[in-house]
């Protein structure tokens, strides 16, 4: 289980996250709402090394992970796909795919890994041998969640998913969030298309300027008026 | 015939030249390629590997000092990295590049401590500097050398880059930091590598440099460096055929202006090409056109 408890980071000079508390259990898809400078970007770059946080604890199965090196934090399993997917233009797809595993050395486990990925986006293994740049919007997304796949990680932080991409990918990628989770991998999504991400999660977060205003499970804040109205576009009736 | 039987040993020498300036352009643009940085201490880096050799040709066999000449040199391409990059690593380019020409000048005044000031003498290598002739043309044994050493560095080091790990890394590293850490790739293991890869390609070429030109002074790393960084420019900073390419170009022109009697002229040439092909190509010949897409 991924635990954050009371954590604050300042980046660039403003308090953007301010006592967040929040949970992922195992095998769930955990999901966190709120308007762009809400912190939530900063609260995935917080977990996974790249932004250090003022105070706080993030544990993973209790082990303290908080400003430790990125690297260590990648090997406790954490993932995250970036926000605007930063697939390697320059890299081929396999290539893209193969830095994705780059902690690990079982040549038989990584290849069982490709074959899972290859599975679950055959349009990947059509593009194997292309260069990432080269590819769709929506192949690049598919390419970045499989790269993070690809270091086999209990958790999956991702990281809007579903940014500029057409609505028919972005229930494709939906689909495929919910089969990843389905063979055990535990899912931390962060979207702006809340009806999406409020669907799929068993459990939800709904975040306002560093804090967490709201909590309960996906389909029940689908329910709350207040989220109704700022968040799924429905006006009070 | 006679024409050909003139500029024959120019344009050998021009090869042979080219794969010189090849060794040292390829550590100008591994490095730009990652840290966006001109190493000014290059050709800095090329001189010193001379003097490694000088010195430890005093008390060791020239087969002994010739390889643990070139290992120094790797393992000072990464103490000044270390030293000198490091540090400066999220502080504005501008300051990387000044602590960069801070460190050609250490090295310089090192040198000119350690010398004197006196030029030395490189000792010559047996085989590499013994004389032959070809198709008529005397030359020494380094310039048919020179560019079969050059194309086997590259095409191992081009293997490197394209199919291990750790060259995969460097790609990644040098299009986006942050992610290849995310992946897990500790990035400043992959910048050590690159300065010390560029340093012993560095050295390798110093050893075969000076098996022709033999005088060694503290700014003998100057015109070198300062044509492989222009053949860097030229082949489009950044890649490495580029870099290659670029230095034969400017190797083989440059000995043939000589032999054409223009020798006083042949420096100014280089600069000269280099001004013309970043008129009409400012990313160079192979130069990175940006086709990502957001």
């Amino acid at each position: 289980m991924l635990k954050v408890s009371d954590l604050h980071v300042s980046y660039g000079g403003i308090n953007a996250v301010r006592g967040i508390s929040l949970e992922v259990p195992d095998g769930k898809i955990v999901t966190l709402i709120g308007a762009n400078g809400a912190g939530k970007s900063t609260l995935l770059r917080t977990i996974s090394g790249l932004v250090k946080a003022k105070s706080g604890s993030i544990t993973i199965d209790g082990e303290e992970i908080m400003n430790k090196n990125i690297t260590s934090i990648c090997e406790k399993g954490i993932a995250l796909v970036p926000e605007g997917r930063k697939v390697f233009s320059n890299l081929t797809v396999e290539e893209n795919l193969r830095i994705g595993a780059y902690l690990r050395n079982n040549k038989e486990e990584i290849q069982k890994d490709y074959d899972w990925v290859y599975k679950l986006f055959p349009r990947l293994k059509e593009r194997s041998w292309q260069l990432a740049g080269t590819l769709s919007g929506g192949e690049q997304q598919m390419l970045a969640v499989g790269r993070a796949l690809m270091s086999r990680p209990k958790v999956m932080m991702m990281d809007e998913p579903s940014l500029g991409l057409a609505p028919i990918i972005v229930q494709q990628i939906f689909s495929i969030i919910k089969e990843i989770n389905n063979a055990g991998v535990t899912i931390l999504l962060i979207e702006q298309n809340a009806n999406m991400a409020l669907n799929v999660a068993d459990d939800a977060y709904v975040l306002e300027t560093g804090e967490i205003v709201l909590h309960g499970p996906g389909k029940e804040l689908m329910e709350n008026e207040q989220v109704k109205e700022a968040y799924l576009g429905k006006k009070k009736s | 015939m006679g024409f050909f039987q003139t500029n024959l040993p120019y344009l050998l020498a021009g090869i042979s030249t080219g794969g010189q300036y090849a060794l040292i352009a390829i550590g100008y643009t591994m490095v730009y390629g990652i840290l966006r940085l001109i190493n000014f201490a290059h050709g800095d880096v090329f001189m010193c590997a001379a003097l490694m050799v000088i010195y430890s040709a005093s008390y060791l066999p020239l087969y002994v000092s010739v390889p643990v000449a070139i290992v120094a040199t790797g393992i000072l391409g990464f103490a000044i990295e270390r030293v000198a990059y490091k540090p400066l690593r999220t502080a504005p380019r501008m300051s990387a590049m000044i602590s960069a020409i801070g460190m050609s000048y250490l090295l310089q005044n090192l040198a000119l401590y350690v010398t004197g000031g006196l030029t030395k003498y490189y000792p010559p290598i047996p085989y590499i500097s013994d004389s032959i002739e070809i198709f008529g043309a005397m030359t020494k044994r380094v310039t048919v050398i020179t560019p079969i050493v050059t194309v086997v560095l590259i095409i191992a080091l081009v293997s490197i880059i394209k199919y291990t790990k750790i060259g995969i890394a460097m790609r990644a590293v040098s299009r986006d930091f942050e992610t290849a850490q995310l992946m897990g790739v500790k990035i400043n293991s992959v910048i050590s590598a690159t300065f010390v890869i560029g340093s012993l390609l560095a050295a390798v070429g110093s050893t075969l440099f000076f098996s022709n030109y033999t005088g060694v002074t503290p700014t003998v790393g100057g015109m070198p460096g300062l044509k492989a960084f222009v053949a860097a420019v030229f082949g489009g900073i950044g890649s490495i055929p580029g870099a290659v390419i670029g230095a034969f170009i400017i190797g083989i022109c440059e000995n043939l202006i000589k032999g054409l009697g223009w020798t006083t002229f042949s420096d100014a040439f280089t600069f000269v090409l280099l001004i013309i092909v970043l008129m009409f190509m400012p990313t160079g010949l192979f130069g990175e056109k940006t086709t990502d897409r957001v």
